[in-house]
């Protein structure tokens, strides 16, 4: 690795992090409006974990360390997710962990250990949301997995970036095949990131909440990484889905004008995701728990058509 | 080595008498005995010597013939290494068997399974190799019921027996037909003249190999007897059970259709993805809704199984077309899969073990809070646990990694039916690494967390130091295989190429300690990079977050309750935790709850105590088991018309098959 391809890596390593409480703000701000609400400033999550941080702090005294380690590791993996996949650059190629199987797994890993920590502290609403997580989990690897095979398939590699930047250097995409696929993913990204309608993100309600009722223990600067953990993850589905189903706009080479230049579309294509998942969560409402499967064995089939369809 | 297993058995049953000596003896002399297997393994696995000794017997065609090629090497490596800590922890757990059942048995029982195993691996002479077999079922049948108190041990014993039998009576269809083809029961001469034989005398060997090794694998739905036998044993035997004997089965596979047979058929393989998938997933979704730890464990096995088929599988289908870079791929895939397994799964019984051994009961459900009591094997379990559910940075990672690249390869460019199956394996094997992380978020959760759900559960006490120690090696190696991936893949590259049907060919990989990849440049991964990445990301985590909030307070409190009282009955139970993932899959599981009410008077609307039972229909035995049952009574009940008990009726029949027997001659020649 040349020396200055340095300041590239910080901006991507700290890139998810440091823009994913704005985006969650985005999608908040307009979901307000459409209730006739003005709604928070878009900044708001960020005052939101500096208020955490100073904050003290009330753990269970049932819980082990598995509930105090947690977090760490959780935000952790979000990190190290982010230095993996393609945001504004195919010039940093990672070839290390940035396998789409890795960053699946990886994913799952942080989703393992979320479930542990609800369990943990002996709370109904903790149990009854990791089983509800894990359950949605365990059905939404298949279609993550295989809609992010079609393209590396289509592109002949199964790293992101090189997915990235094979998709974006097609002529005449193979469309179809892209489009199924963005379906299946879409759903995935739905469930994987505690939306609509999987989950309610703003609801205290046991008889729906999900991701909330296994961070219900959590108070101070864990809460705070809990919170900006999964706002790591939003930002890291919304990543995926705009550099590697629609990559146009991704800077090829490690220059400050062209990768100022991505990093501004990059914002552009992730604010339209936040729009539509806005609209979408605005305007439908949250299934059944157990009409989730059909949805999620929906995403699996579309995505195994998608791969015959690939040749 | 052999020598040191069969004093160790003797002497155990020599000293039967004295409980402690008896179990010094034999566990010490298993483990002198497996750490001699490891040298011998090793130095043929790492310095490609092969020895071998072969003993005629005064008996026609059997010959005590054994050497340890590349394969046999990695296997009895793999055995000789579960076995070796299975024995040090054994000489802690079996003190609790003192005075309630003999140690001298267990220890005779234990050495000869473990040497057996260690035969059936090396042995080149089919007869000799089928009665190594039996020595291993019959000593793992006696270990199975142990505790022969227990009725349900005697059960499971008793099924597994017949069970087992049936597999080797297919077993010696496939070896006869063998002989047929070759005139000869030696591996090497089965090698040599099998290419002769006929395309029905292959397809009718490797049905037959399947069933028969098929039932020691666990295969669905083969599987029946494996759920109940496993836990029945004590658990270090459970452990070499589920980790190690079932890979017997596996390596006859191995042996016969990438070794023995040359060339396959395409449905072979085919037929092996298509056996591994459902077995994959239906297994795990068995063990989602059992509540007997080291059941559920069991059912794990039957999924790990159906994994290490799709990477056989996949390899077999390869083979067929002639592609066999990605042929070793696949069975190199299968065998990093085999050892993985068997370490974390050895680990897993072992922890299991340790909590039985602390709270007297199998059931998950009574226990909780274990974490605080028993500190260290709730580490070690973790542990167990990540590397089973395919997490990294650990192995089971690595080598599901692996599968899926071997199944990735196999989606471009066939035909469409066999486009078709590798996608639905690639979609069966992410399926089913979402449900084992599942499973052991309950199976973790359930044990360790939360509160002590019942009085066993709270004066639970951390197992002893032999235990722990053979756990935390167990974890080092789990870890060590992670890290150390590339290397040792380079090493399976060694086993694969061994393969008469693979002979001196590459892999598809490039496998070096930074990183492993495909040589198309498909897919690539680094191990260390991931271990590292985690652990620093963790550390600046935590050392930023340390410096932001070094003047807050960390309080305790009480968990939220509500307003009520919490108990540890109303924390998530084993049953509530998996029953959405059950009801979902209820076309496959048909799930099964009776209610039971009693009520206070004939009124019927005070009820007194309400029960529900909920469970799994069994389906196997209903569809497959009884109506077989039912057609062996049927038989026999016919057959026993002949035997009328008059002595001159049963000369009268040897008369006639006489008569027969000359006609035939006569029709001979």
């Amino acid at each position: 690795m040349n020396m200055a391809a340095i300041p590239y890596w910080l901006l991507q390593i700290l890139l998810i992090p440091a823009l994913s409480p704005l985006f969650i703000g985005v999608t908040r701000r307009i979901k307000a409006r459409f209730q006739n609400r003005r709604g928070a400033s878009v900044f708001q999550p960020y005052r939101d974990f500096w208020k955490l941080f100073h904050k003290d702090e009330i753990i269970s005294e049932d819980a082990s360390w598995i509930f105090r380690v947690a977090p760490y590791l959780i935000f952790a993996v979000t990190l190290v997710i982010g230095a993996s996949i393609p945001l504004v650059s195919t010039g940093l190629s990672n070839t290390l962990t940035g396998d789409l199987l890795v960053v699946v797994y990886l994913i799952a890993l942080g989703t393992f250990f979320l479930a542990l920590a609800g369990i943990d502290t002996g709370s109904a609403f903790g149990g009854f949301g990791s089983s509800r997580e894990m359950m949605v989990a365990a059905l939404t690897e298949g279609g993550l997995v295989l809609s992010l095979l079609t393209l590396a398939l289509i592109s002949k590699s199964a790293n992101l970036t090189a997915i990235s930047a094979n998709i974006g250097s097609l002529s005449f995409p193979s469309f179809t095949p892209i489009i199924l696929a963005f379906i299946s993913f879409s759903i995935a990204l739905l469930a994987e990131t505690c939306r609509y309608p999987f989950d309610n993100p703003s609801t205290h309600l046991e008889l729906t909440m999900i991701h909330e009722a296994m961070i219900l223990e959590y108070s101070g600067k864990r809460l705070a990484l809990m919170e900006w953990a999964s706002a790591n993850k939003y930002l890291i589905f919304i990543a995926l889905g705009a550099n590697l189903f629609f990559p146009r706009g991704i800077a090829d080479s490690l220059e400050l004008i062209p990768v100022i230049l991505a990093l501004a579309v990059f914002a552009g294509k992730a604010s339209l995701f936040c729009i539509a998942i806005a609209v979408l969560e605005s305007s439908i409402a949250k299934l059944r728990i157990f009409r989730l499967p059909d949805l999620l064995f929906t995403s699996f089939v579309i995505s195994v058509i998608a791969i015959g369809l690939v040749n | 080595m052999l020598a040191v297993f069969a004093a160790g058995a003797l002497g155990a049953l020599l000293l039967r008498k004295h409980d402690a000596a008896a179990n010094i003896w034999g566990n010490c002399m298993a483990i002198i005995g497996s750490g001699a297997g490891l040298l011998i393994s090793g130095a043929a696995l790492f310095h490609g010597t092969v020895p071998a000794f072969s003993v005629d017997s005064s008996l026609p065609l059997l010959a005590f013939s054994i050497r340890i090629d590349q394969l046999s090497a990695f296997f009895m490596l793999v055995i000789s290494l579960v076995a070796f800590f299975c024995s040090i922890y054994a000489l802690d757990y079996v003190r609790h068997y003192y005075g309630k059942y003999s140690i001298g048995m267990l220890g005779f029982f234990y050495n000869a399974f473990i040497a057996s195993m260690i035969i059936v691996v090396t042995a080149q002479n089919a007869l000799f190799f089928l009665v190594a077999w039996e020595v291993m079922a019959l000593a793992s049948y006696f270990l199975v019921i142990y505790e022969r108190r227990e009725t349900a041990s005697i059960r499971a014993g008793s099924l597994y027996f017949i069970m087992t039998h049936a597999g080797t009576a297919f077993i010696m269809i496939a070896f006869l037909l063998m002989y047929r083809a070759t005139g000869s029961f030696e591996f090497a001469d089965f090698r040599d003249g099998m290419a002769a034989a006929s395309p029905l005398v292959k397809n009718a060997i490797f049905i037959s190999a399947l069933i028969g090794f098929g039932v020691k694998a666990g295969v669905i739905p083969l599987h029946v007897w494996l759920p109940s036998a496993h836990p029945a044993a004590p658990s270090h035997v459970s452990a070499l059970m589920s980790g190690v004997m079932i890979k017997t089965g596996i390596y006859m596979m191995v042996r016969i259709y990438l070794d023995i047979l040359p060339g396959s058929y395409l449905w072979w393989g085919l037929a092996l993805m298509i056996a591994g998938s459902i077995s994959s997933l239906l297994g795990v979704l068995y063990a989602l809704s059992e509540h007997d730890l080291k059941k559920l464990l069991a059912y794990h096995s039957i999924e790990n199984v159906g994994i290490i088929l799709l990477g056989l599988g996949s390899a077999l289908v390869f083979s067929s077309f002639g592609m066999t870079s990605l042929a070793a791929l696949g069975l190199a895939a299968a065998l990093f899969h085999t050892m993985n397994h068997a370490t974390f799964k050895a680990l897993l019984f072992l922890g299991a073990g340790s909590v039985i051994a602390a709270t007297h009961t199998r059931n998950i459900e009574k226990y909780g809070g274990l974490i605080r009591l028993m500190p260290q094997t709730a580490f070690f379990f973790l542990i167990g646990s990540m590397a089973i559910s395919a997490l990294p940075p650990l192995n089971g990672f690595f080598s599901e990694w692996l599968t899926f690249q071997a199944l990735f390869q196999g989606v471009a460019g066939f035909d469409v039916v066999t486009k078709v199956i590798f996608i639905l394996s690639i979609g069966s094997l992410a399926l089913t690494g979402g449900l084992a992380a599942a499973c052991f978020v309950k199976a973790f959760g359930i044990t360790f967390l939360a509160r002590p759900r019942s009085e066993q559960a709270e004066r639970a006490r951390e197992t002893g130091m032999l235990p722990r120690v053979a756990m935390a090696a167990l974890s080092l190696l789990i870890a060590g295989l992670g890290l150390f991936s590339g290397l040792v893949l380079r090493t399976l590259a060694k086993v694969t190429g061994s393969m008469a049907n693979l002979r001196g060919v590459e892999s598809a990989d490039v496998a070096q300690f930074k990183s492993v990849s495909l040589q198309n440049g498909f897919g690539e991964v680094s191990m260390p990079a991931l271990f590292i990445g985690i652990i620093v990301a963790s550390a600046v985590v935590a050392a930023a977050v340390a410096v932001l909030t070094r003047k807050r307070r960390t309080e305790t409190g009480p968990t939220w309750d509500c307003g009520s009282d919490l108990t540890p009955r109303m924390e998530i139970t084993a049953t509530g935790f998996s029953r959405s993932l059950i009801t979902i899959s209820r076309g496959v599981l048909r799930p099964s709850s009776d209610t039971e009410i009693e009520y206070h008077d004939a009124s019927r609307y005070f009820p007194r105590t309400g029960t529900v039972t909920m469970g799994l229909h069994d389906i196997y035995q209903t569809f497959i088991y009884k109506p077989l049952h039912d057609l062996t009574t049927m038989l026999a009940a016919q057959v026993t018309k002949v035997q009328s008990g008059n002595i001159n009726v049963y000369i009268l029949y040897i008369f006639l098959t006489l008569i027969g027997l000359l006609f035939f001659m006569d029709l001979q020649s």
